[in-house]
């Protein structure tokens, strides 16, 4: 047999909501040098590559199936790190874990991060992930200093918001569609306690809702709510939300200890349950008719209005709290719809999609919405409004169903001047892509890709089915 | 003409991925048939560009989008089988399942001793599916998952007068694929060896005797059936099983003095 790479063999990978197989060459490259060495391998065979780093979107960004997977989570060594500044130059395959345990014990956090922790700088960047303060703090992108990149045709660059500046707003953005970060240099913010103070609330309708995460935005550093979809009539988009806040200089007493790692772990037990476990307990209460108990269960819970002090890994990474979380979907694994609706259309636009999901008897598990703002990143997911996040379960019987009610989603999101993201939705569609960014975005980003790219190595089954390839 | 790209995958609408070798007809276009009415994207393989042309759209037309694509290859060619292999599968998307299907029958005489003939006849019906399932194996076992066919023969189960190199080559696959699967099945891979009786397609022609006929249509739904329920070996139509278990036990002092 002729070769395909040195200690590599052909793969099956999955995305996170275990919803997609595709087996593809893994190649684990250590340093710019062996990604530049996976370009001429691919090229020579006529193969295209996918960047992949933990592996955390919930659709095809970082499959190819058939093709060559470039796994970057070997290169992770933290570079620099400046505890009087709060810069910080890592690699790509750095995940936010080891970014916030360098950082926070000098008194740093980073000012931006996903609900995971596993997630990397390769892929934050790539999809210039959000938080749940971008309604303040914008996306990553927005605290990159400077990144170097190797691209397929061999070059290596650096781009900052004033070097490359046009590379610099499409790179981070680009889905891996356009180059291989290499490095990251990032602006980490200040902090003057491991503990956050939340605020907790619950919200009747979806009006309600939307309207606090609008009035409590200006006021805190953090907003978050979350919807039980399953709840119907005049409970239609109920919830809870969380604010939250940093702690000013001198609020914290233990604020050495609180920023101390120890202090931040998450528990290893939930009830007394070993995380690890949990999702053999959820996975029974998955389908339906079930979890809408489960949720109102969570809402009555919630029904006090409180607040409290938590350390910053617990109120940002609740996905981490329970282990393979996404396993309890069951078999079929799950698929998560996120849209960004502008804040004057968006309570009709989501009536409108809650509404249809029960009508049609596929009602999403989990709800969550925030605050944003928009961004000046080449492809953008944001504007000044809120965006909505269902999952929804997948089972072998509900899968047309459900993708006949994601079109029709998609044409409600689009009248209401909505937006999608690329880590996200799985059924996006070219024509829903050009919708959205229009056309000459499209072109511009073909353009890029065809001075970064020319060859078209870097592709993904995402970036083949919204881009044709 | 350039042919148009299989659609993508997605969550809501998962592909399963088939590569039949030897597709132009016979079972291997039936089959083809088939795994693509069942959803399957499918890439096809042979030496006649027409007939190959002819049946992707035929299946493209019958499902409205592209589940078939068509490869020229001639499995003599054994060089070029990992690269075309790996050109195909990324082409797909991935790979599912794997069909060996290619293979001749020369009629040879009761007292004829042809190399040439049974050269040509080891070289398409084992040489070639060496060629092809050694880096199907390989991409497989990585892989943990899929299903790979062989279609064997009935007459693969006993060396007869009227055929020794057609007996022989459709053996030494059998024996293959009984090593294959019991190198695979602790990697999650299933090897299925379908042994065809008589089946209504060119190569019947050069049978004398023939009965239990069936159409390739008939020998596809068994054979998608035995994929489906992850089989180890199979005849088609079933009755086979029954006939060759006879025939097997044939002692040899009887066995040599019959004509068939």
């Amino acid at each position: 047999m002729d070769t395909t790479f040195p200690n590599t063999s052909f793969t099956t990978l999955e995305n996170f909501g275990h919803s997609l197989k595709a087996a593809s060459y893994v190649y684990k490259p250590a340093n710019s040098e062996e990604i530049a060495e996976v370009f001429c391998l691919a090229k020579k065979n006529g193969q295209t590559v996918t960047l992949r780093g933990a592996g955390r979107s919930y659709n095809d960004a970082a499959l190819n199936g058939g093709g060559i997977v470039m796994d970057l989570t070997g290169m992770n060594k933290i570079l620099a790190w400046n505890p009087q500044t709060g810069i910080v130059t890592a690699e790509p395959g750095v995940n936010l874990q080891q970014l916030w345990q360098t950082v926070l014990p000098d008194g740093w956090w980073p000012p931006v991060v996903s609900g995971t922790m596993y997630t990397t700088l390769g892929g934050c960047l790539g999809h210039n992930i959000h938080g749940k303060n971008n309604f303040r703090m914008g996306t990553i992108g927005e605290h990159v200093l400077e990144f170097t990149a190797q691209l397929p045709t061999g070059a290596q660059l650096t781009c900052s918001p004033s070097h490359n500046a046009d590379l610099f707003y499409s790179m981070i953005s680009g889905m891996g569609m356009l180059g291989v970060f290499t490095s990251v240099t990032l602006q980490m913010k200040k902090m003057h306690s491991g503990l956050l103070r939340v605020y907790a609330f619950p919200v009747k309708t979806l009006s309600e809702q939307l309207t606090a995460l609008l009035d409590g935005a200006p006021n805190h550093n953090y907003a978050v709510g979350w919807l039980d979809a399953m709840a119907g009539g005049s409970g239609l988009g109920r919830g809870q939300i969380h604010l939250a806040d940093y702690l000013k200089e001198g609020e914290d007493a233990n604020a050495q200890k609180n920023m101390r790692v120890e202090f931040q772990t998450l528990p290893p037990t939930i009830l007394g349950f070993p995380k690890s476990m949990i999702h053999y307990f959820m996975a029974p209460f998955s389908p339906a008719p079930l979890w809408a108990i489960v949720n109102t269960a969570k809402y009555i819970a919630g029904l006090r209005k409180h607040d409290f002090l938590q350390p910053h890994a617990a109120f940002h990474f609740l996905l981490d709290y329970v282990p393979n979380w996404e396993l309890a979907y069951g078999r079929g694994g799950l698929i998560q719809y996120q849209s960004f609706v502008p804040k004057e259309t968006a309570l009709d636009a989501w009536s409108e999609l809650l509404v249809l999901s029960q009508k049609r008897g596929l009602p999403s598990h989990l709800g969550v919405t925030k605050r944003h703002r928009p961004d000046k990143f080449l492809l953008s997911h944001a504007v000044d409004g809120f965006s909505l996040a269902l999952d929804f379960r997948l089972t072998n019987s509900n899968r047309p169903r459900m993708a006949a009610m994601l079109q029709e989603f998609d044409k409600i999101i689009l009248a209401a001047g909505g937006r999608f993201y690329f880590a996200k939705n799985s059924e996006t569609t070219p024509e829903t892509a050009v919708a959205y960014l229009g056309a000459e975005t499209v072109e511009r980003f073909k353009a890029l890709k065809r001075r970064t790219d020319p060859n078209n190595l870097l592709e993904s089954d995402l970036y083949r089915r919204v881009f044709g390839g | 003409m350039k042919q148009p790209e299989f659609p993508s995958a997605t969550p809501l609408q998962p592909r399963k991925r088939a590569i039949i070798v030897g597709a132009s007809s016979g079972i291997g276009a039936a089959l083809a048939q088939k795994l693509a009415h069942e959803g399957y994207l499918v890439a096809v393989l042979a030496r006649r560009e027409e007939q190959l042309r002819a049946l992707c759209a035929e299946i493209n037309r019958a499902s409205g989008e592209t589940r078939a694509r068509y490869y020229i290859h001639d499995v003599t060619d054994t060089k070029s089988a990992p690269g075309l292999l790996r050109q195909i599968v990324s082409e797909l998307g991935g790979l599912d399942v794997f069909v060996y299907n290619s293979g001749i029958l020369l009629p040879v005489k009761p007292d004829e001793f042809d190399f040439d003939k049974d050269r040509q006849m080891l070289e398409a019906n084992f040489l070639g599916a060496l060629a092809w399932l050694n880096p199907v194996a390989v991409m497989l076992q990585g892989a943990k998952s899929g299903t790979i066919v062989g279609i064997g023969s009935v007459a693969g189960d006993r060396g007869r007068v009227g055929a020794p190199a057609y007996n022989t080559s459709k053996a030494a696959l059998h024996t293959y694929l009984e090593a294959l699967r019991n190198r695979l099945t602790r990697h999650g891979v299933a090897v299925l060896t379908v042994k065809p009786g008589f089946v209504d397609t060119a190569m019947l022609k050069a049978s004398p005797r023939t009965f239990w006929v069936i159409s390739p249509e008939k020998a596809a739904a068994d054979i998608y059936s035995a994929i489906r329920t992850r089989k180890q070996v199979i005849y088609t139509p079933g009755q086979w099983g029954l006939l060759m278990l006879v025939i097997r036990h044939i002692p040899s002092f009887i066995f040599r003095r019959l004509s068939f």
